[in-house]
């Protein structure tokens, strides 16, 4: 076993790891996030996405040890300081962009990765980045419309 | 997955020095390696990471060629090498997803020869080298066949040396889960020659086709192409696609490949 520290949402954290053990375990059963979920385990669906010094990564195909000292967030870093809803999380509930909501943690880590690099996506490009992140609720639409809305744009002439 | 060690060093040096001793195994990215331990298929005593190595990261120029680390992501080779080599650039933008391209990298694909990849048909397609701690090899005597390449067993790609082509482009017809080329075909036009090379269909892997590069090398039209066709024989067949079906896809993608050249 070996002690990795990184910062995480801000804050300083350590656990014991393996050599095997993945990100998304490190958050989930290290650190108790549950926030970050695990769907496929085969970096298929995209639901455990958090980031990692800034970049979009799916956490069940990084190492824990791999990112050692890495300044990492995950969905429970989104929340603004006060514990309200983000922007981007507050588009979603208003859009109904969740339904289940178990696609919803890594959804909203890939859309705010794609606003940060492209702060007004087109629609294709909102569903280009989110290829990586499946849901088998919504359809997309909703989500999609979500990311539009919280990038401040008009979304009343997609898909009502 | 079983568990093993990981080592991650920070040079080159140290780096083939932990790859020496048997049973270990180089993790670039690890968005193949990983899924592959996962499914037991895979079961390395010690991981070496190569993402701490300064040295086999980056973009650069040289000669007239353009230089890629071992170690560079596909989300970094889409956006330093899009005023460049645009074709290229391209081609590592429509790899798997965003998540995907933040860790994956040319090397790794490289040293997978998975014969469904992207990176392969680029590497083929522009006659480029790959550079190791201990050699260089021509594209021409990389690809062996299906997931076999010439490397040795501890040798590392440190970097892969594109010519720069006057046109180039790479398109494939993505499967659609995985968005690895069903098909993919890259064209890319030199002074003297065209080079083609089409991934995703033949049971070796990667591949050369000469009589579509002949066609090309006289006219470099999509017309050229008309009456080509590959023969299905070598073609692999599986529930995305049957051996005709690729082959014929093959000569589809090609020629949109030339129309997209720029």
């Amino acid at each position: 076993m070996k002690t990795v520290t990184m910062t995480v949402n801000g804050a300083q954290v350590s656990a014991e790891t393996e050599g095997r053990t993945l990100l998304s375990a490190y958050l989930r059963e290290g650190l108790g996030l549950t926030g970050t979920h695990i769907g496929c385990d085969t970096s298929q669906c995209g639901a455990c996405v958090v980031h990692v010094d800034g970049k979009a990564v799916k956490s069940c195909t990084v190492l824990a040890q791999d990112v050692a000292g890495a300044s990492v967030r995950t969905i429970e870093g989104m929340a603004n300081a006060d514990g309200t809803l983000s922007p981007l999380q507050q588009a979603f509930q208003d859009c109904h962009g969740l339904q289940c909501g178990f696609c919803t943690p890594g959804m909203v880590m890939s859309a705010a990765a794609l606003l940060t690099e492209n702060p007004v996506p087109t629609e294709t490009e909102v569903r280009q980045y989110l290829e990586g992140n499946l849901c088998r609720c919504t359809g997309y639409h909703n989500i999609v419309k979500a990311v539009m809305r919280a990038s401040g744009q008009d979304v009343s002439g997609i898909y009502t | 997955m079983y568990d093993f060690q990981l080592l991650k060093p920070e040079t080159l040096t140290e780096a083939v020095a932990a790859l020496a001793s048997g049973e270990a195994q180089a993790l670039a990215g690890g968005q193949t390696l990983l899924p592959t331990m996962k499914q037991r298929l895979a079961d390395p005593g010690t991981l070496v990471s190569l993402t701490a190595i300064a040295e086999l990261q980056g973009v650069h120029q040289s000669d007239g060629c353009l230089v890629i680390g071992g170690a560079t992501t596909h989300a970094e080779v889409a956006r330093a090498a899009k005023a460049s080599f645009a074709a290229l650039a391209a081609l590592a933008g429509q790899i798997g997803d965003p998540a995907v391209r933040n860790r994956g990298t040319i090397g790794g694909s490289l040293a997978n020869n998975d014969p469904s990849a992207c990176y392969p048909a680029a590497v083929l397609g522009s006659g480029a080298t790959i550079v190791t701690q201990a050699r260089e090899i021509a594209a021409d005597d990389y690809f062996l066949g299906m997931f076999e390449t010439a490397l040795g067993e501890s040798e590392i790609i440190t970097g892969v040396r594109f010519p720069l082509p006057l046109k180039a482009a790479y398109v494939k017809f993505a499967q659609p889960a995985s968005r690895f080329a069903l098909v993919g075909a890259f064209v890319a036009r030199f002074e003297n020659a065209v080079r083609v090379a089409i991934t995703g269909a033949s049971n070796n892997g990667v591949f050369r086709w000469a009589a579509a590069e002949a066609a090309l090398s006289a006219d470099f039209t999509a017309e050229a192409l008309d009456g080509h066709r590959l023969a299905a024989d070598d073609m692999m067949s599986d529930l995305h696609g049957s051996a005709d079906y690729r082959a014929h896809l093959a000569a589809v993608m090609l020629k949109r490949a030339v129309l997209a050249a720029v």
